[in-house]
């Protein structure tokens, strides 16, 4: 039995094809999250000076160098898509690569980071500001993972040549990935 | 993706010359607050995120030049935020009330730091108590 394209894959009321339709919608749900999580942070970084104290602890020159990593990492996944335009799958993947690379540098320099912290004690327990801190972190990292998975399978696909449109699909959610680090970088290392 | 795409520059040395922005404009958002200015922490800080998270939308996303659609979808979320935020943040941010006392007790920067000294006092004590254990 042969694999048939649901109509829903090609056709567009929008003008946005279907399968960038489908992120956006992804990410309208993501700011929700991300949104929420961000907005409760401000109400009580706002009210409660003691969390300025807490945020002298976390490190700025780690989370300085991962905001590097992933602006680096998203100007290799905008141009894996532009060579997925021209066609050029080899270079295509190439990129898609340094972007998973960029991802795994990420998540070390995280690692490196809660390690030290836990190791000073500052643990998730340790008040409401860490409790946030892990949690938001935690989501964010959860997302880098999954979107160096989600560029892996893509890239299996570029190197046969198939597929090529998910490039861009998948750039723009790496970008998201990448706009939320914009803000969470200020909110937890850079105002104390 | 609009009419307007046609005309649009997707070479690399666009991309190249956006990333150099983006990075200068991190150099300055750490940079800044090192003078120690709150102002200019919060204009160097989160000014330049909004502006950094505009221009990765804008050029990376492609925001720029796709179909008024995704912007409606976007700014909707964006809206249900607000109504969060204004909705809930009277309540939580109010430190008094009529029919309620505040119990919490705002932490000093000395309460919120954790005494390495302590926990190793602590430590070393059970590496005696295990020294003497194992003694016996």
């Amino acid at each position: 039995m042969s694999f048939q394209v649901p109509i829903a894959t090609n056709r567009s009321s929008t003008g946005i094809p279907t399968s960038r339709l489908g992120v956006w919608w992804v990410l309208a749900s993501e700011i929700v999250i991300f949104g929420g999580l961000i907005m409760c942070y401000l109400m009580f970084r706002l009210h409660h000076e003691s969390w300025s104290f807490e945020a002298e602890h976390t490190n700025p020159w780690a989370g300085g160098f991962n905001t590097f990593v992933l602006l680096t990492s998203s100007l290799f996944v905008v141009l894996a898509h532009q060579a997925a335009e021209v066609k050029d799958t080899v270079k295509s993947v190439r990129y898609i690569w340094y972007t998973i690379f960029g991802g795994f540098v990420f998540m070390a320099v995280k690692a490196y980071e809660y390690t030290t912290e836990i190791m000073h004690g500052y643990t998730m327990f340790k008040s409401v500001f860490w409790s946030f801190y892990y949690t938001a972190t935690g989501i964010h990292g959860f997302h880098v993972m999954a979107g160096m998975f989600i560029m892996w399978m893509i890239s299996r696909d570029v190197k046969k040549g198939k597929n090529l449109h998910r490039v861009e699909v998948i750039g723009i959610y790496w970008h998201f990935v990448d706009v939320v680090w914009i803000f969470l970088f200020p909110l937890l290392y850079i105002a104390k | 993706m609009s009419d307007s795409e046609e005309h649009h520059d997707h070479s690399p040395g666009r991309y190249i010359k956006i990333w150099a922005i983006l990075l200068v404009l991190l150099g300055v958002s750490i940079l800044g607050p090192l003078i120690g200015i709150k102002w200019l922490t919060l204009i160097t800080a989160f000014g330049i995120a909004i502006v950094k998270a505009g221009m990765v939308c804008a050029y990376f996303m492609h925001l720029n030049i796709e179909k008024k659609v995704a912007w409606y979808l976007l700014t909707a979320t964006l809206l249900l935020l607000l109504v969060f935020f204004t909705g809930v943040a009277p309540d939580v941010m109010k430190p008094t009330g009529q029919n309620w006392r505040q119990l919490y007790h705002e932490p000093t920067r000395e309460e919120s730091a954790v005494h390495h000294d302590e926990d190793h006092g602590d430590d070393d004590a059970h590496e005696e108590e295990g020294h003497s254990e194992a003694a016996h």
